[in-house]
């Protein structure tokens, strides 16, 4: 949505920036995922942008990102101008992301300069001026016609230099050169202490946009998160975003971006067990979360796999995080109770993507989600179980990781079934992330020992927006899947008596 | 450039024969100032032993890369050798003869900011 609109925007207006005062500033898309999504469109259009933080948090990627994926995937040549790194190393780093810098250089999409000033090897003999770079940077930009830039850390002049005075006011002279000739510009700032965002202040000079990296290590994971501190004429999400570096590049995960405004279906969806359908007055709303707690051996992962192999077999795309079992397993155990998963599997229907929680840091479960989402569009998605993620970090973050994989999966439509294991002896109710106020549908399985035998019973906590029932019912598993009994409390039906009444159900 | 191919015959004049090169970015007021101190310093010190080669960066930018120009005016000593580099308009004599080696650099290898030695 943003996107379309910064694009029309940008073909009204034109390329070069104009007046900062309208309405609808103009943005350049940088095509580094989820990064347009949280600035409404991109960077400021023919504006430099500050991307600042420590050492070793993305600053280089994502100024490097935003040049490669400009020229190759949105028409606008780039020059880097390096501070730090030659030429051949910048390439070098980023070969593994699939970008290929020679290639974009060889087609005048790209070109690279290296700026070497060894430090304090230049002696000062009176007054001077950055016009050097200045030329530099010019003939680069008229030999590929060039429409963003970076500079990459334009503050080691500080270091080679002298005259720090001197300096400063090329360096803003630098930066109004730039947005004069419509260059939409990253510099790149490092942060050294926690009070200040750049070294030598470069934000007093680059007023339209600041962003911030930082990759910290939490419970010995280390996380990257994004965050705007400023973005002057747009509004724009001013958290922390969970940020990863991976094959593919920088992205971002935007999705707290919850525009409360999802449309709801009045559309159902099967739960794959008859009986709770008719519970729940027909069925799960689709696009909605469905909670799944019990102890362990209550059978959670059944009900999620009567759901999901309902949803397959009906031609839907299913995909099953495990966090717990491997694919095989899950199949295995529950070709016992009559869900033949192979098959789903086979047929490409059922995407398993197990993965140990504790394999990665939250963040990165976050991204896989959204890249497994993405690729495999699936109209079901379960994560079995949710708990598993405790170990992974405080609550307050699994809460706000797990809000954000709802939110997406209610933007996406996707219906989703989450189950997570209630201690034995803790009281049920208290949902361990509390997360249960997120969800739609919360569904409880218990034990009970009645006359010498444990029962499994259901209920239904509570459902949005269905009458659905509030009796709690026995419910049992044989080689065709899984029964609802009426439950009375009494004694089990015993022998006959129990089975007859598994058929009447 | 080509003043470093005679490299052998060049080693032992090393101290009588200077190769500088003046960067600009067309005729400014500071650029010609700085022309006019350097010739003044070299006149001075070096008579008869220089040669200086200006070359304007707005006529061919790309001269700008070898050399590593960011500052201008900048002037790179070729030789004799080691190369070295001083940037400014040259009013400050003396750093210029230290920047070009002419004078020994006062107490400590760094010159104080400032500190004038005269």
């Amino acid at each position: 949505m943003a996107k379309h609109r910064s694009t029309a925007v940008r073909g009204r207006e034109k390329r070069i920036g104009s007046g900062g005062l309208g309405k609808a500033l103009p943005k350049c898309p940088t095509g580094i995922a989820g990064l347009d999504e949280i600035t409404g469109g991109g960077l400021p259009l023919g504006r430099p942008t500050l991307v600042c933080g420590r050492a070793g948090c993305g600053k280089t990627l994502l100024a490097m990102e935003f040049l490669v994926r400009g020229a190759r995937d949105f028409g606008d040549p780039g020059v880097y101008m390096s501070f730090e790194e030659t030429e051949a190393e910048l390439a070098a780093n980023v070969a593994s992301l699939g970008f290929d810098i020679p290639g974009l250089v060889r087609r005048k999409k790209l070109a690279l300069d290296y700026v070497r000033v060894a430090r304090n090897e230049t002696e000062e003999t009176g007054e001077y001026d950055l016009e050097g770079l200045f030329v530099r940077l010019g003939s680069a930009i008229d030999a590929i016609g060039a429409k963003r830039v970076v500079l990459d850390t334009i503050e080691s002049l500080f270091a080679s230099l002298p005259n720090d005075g001197i300096l400063r006011a090329e360096l803003r002279r630098l930066f109004s050169w730039l947005k004069n000739k419509g260059m939409t510009a990253v510099i790149t700032g490092e942060q050294a202490h926690v009070d200040q965002l750049t070294r030598q202040g470069l934000e007093e000079f680059v007023s339209d946009c600041v962003i911030h990296l930082d990759h910290r290590v939490v419970n010995q994971v280390a996380t990257r998160r994004l965050r705007i501190i400023k973005y002057r004429g747009t509004s724009h999400g001013t958290n922390e975003y969970p940020a990863m570096i991976d094959e593919g590049g920088l992205s971002i995960l935007p999705i707290t971006v919850l525009e409360l405004s999802v449309r709801a279906t009045r559309e159902r969806v099967t739960s794959g067990v008859a009986p709770l359908d008719a519970m729940l007055g027909g069925g799960y709303w689709r696009g909605s979360s469905v909670l799944m707690t019990g102890t362990a051996g209550t059978g959670k992962t059944s009900f999620a796999v009567a759901f999901a192999d309902s949803v397959c077999r009906r031609g839907g795309r299913c995909l099953y995080l495990s966090f717990e079992e491997s694919p095989s397993q899950v199949a295995r155990n529950m070709a016992s109770i009559g869900f033949q998963l192979t098959r789903h599997i086979r047929s490409g229907r059922l995407l398993f993507n197990s993965v140990r929680p504790t394999s990665y840091g939250l963040e990165s479960h976050l991204v896989n989600i959204h890249a497994l989402v993405k690729r495999f569009r699936p109209e079901t998605v379960i994560m079995d179980p949710i708990t598993g993620l405790g170990g992974m970090g405080n609550t307050d973050e699994i809460k706000a990781m797990l809000t954000r994989i709802i939110d997406y999966f209610k933007n996406e439509r996707i219906t989703a079934v989450f189950t997570s294991l209630t201690d034995a002896g803790s009281s049920f109710e208290r949902s361990e992330v509390g997360i249960s106020t997120l969800m739609d549908t919360w569904i409880i399985l218990q034990m009970v020992e009645a006359a010498n035998e444990r029962r499994r019973i259901l209920s239904i906590l509570k459902s949005r927006g269905m009458a659905h029932s509030h009796q709690t019912r026995e419910f049992r598993f044989n080689s065709r899947g899984i029964h609802l009994l009426d439950f009375n409390g009494g004694p089990a039906p015993s022998g006959e008596a129990s089975r007859r009444s598994e058929r009447r159900s | 450039m080509k003043s470093t191919k005679p490299r052998a015959a060049g080693r032992k004049r090393v101290s009588r024969e200077w190769d500088l090169r003046l960067y600009i970015a067309g005729l400014t007021p500071r650029a010609v100032s700085a022309l006019e101190n350097l010739k003044a310093i070299c006149e001075e010190h070096l008579k008869g032993l220089y040669h200086i080669e200006v070359i304007d960066l707005l006529k061919n930018p790309r001269l700008a890369l070898g050399d590593q120009i960011v500052a201008l005016p900048t002037l790179v000593r070729k030789l004799p050798v080691p190369v070295r580099k001083i940037i400014g308009d040259f009013s400050n004599t003396e750093r210029v003869l230290v920047g070009l080696d002419l004078r020994p650099r006062a107490g400590l290898a760094r010159p104080v900011p400032g500190g004038k030695a005269s």
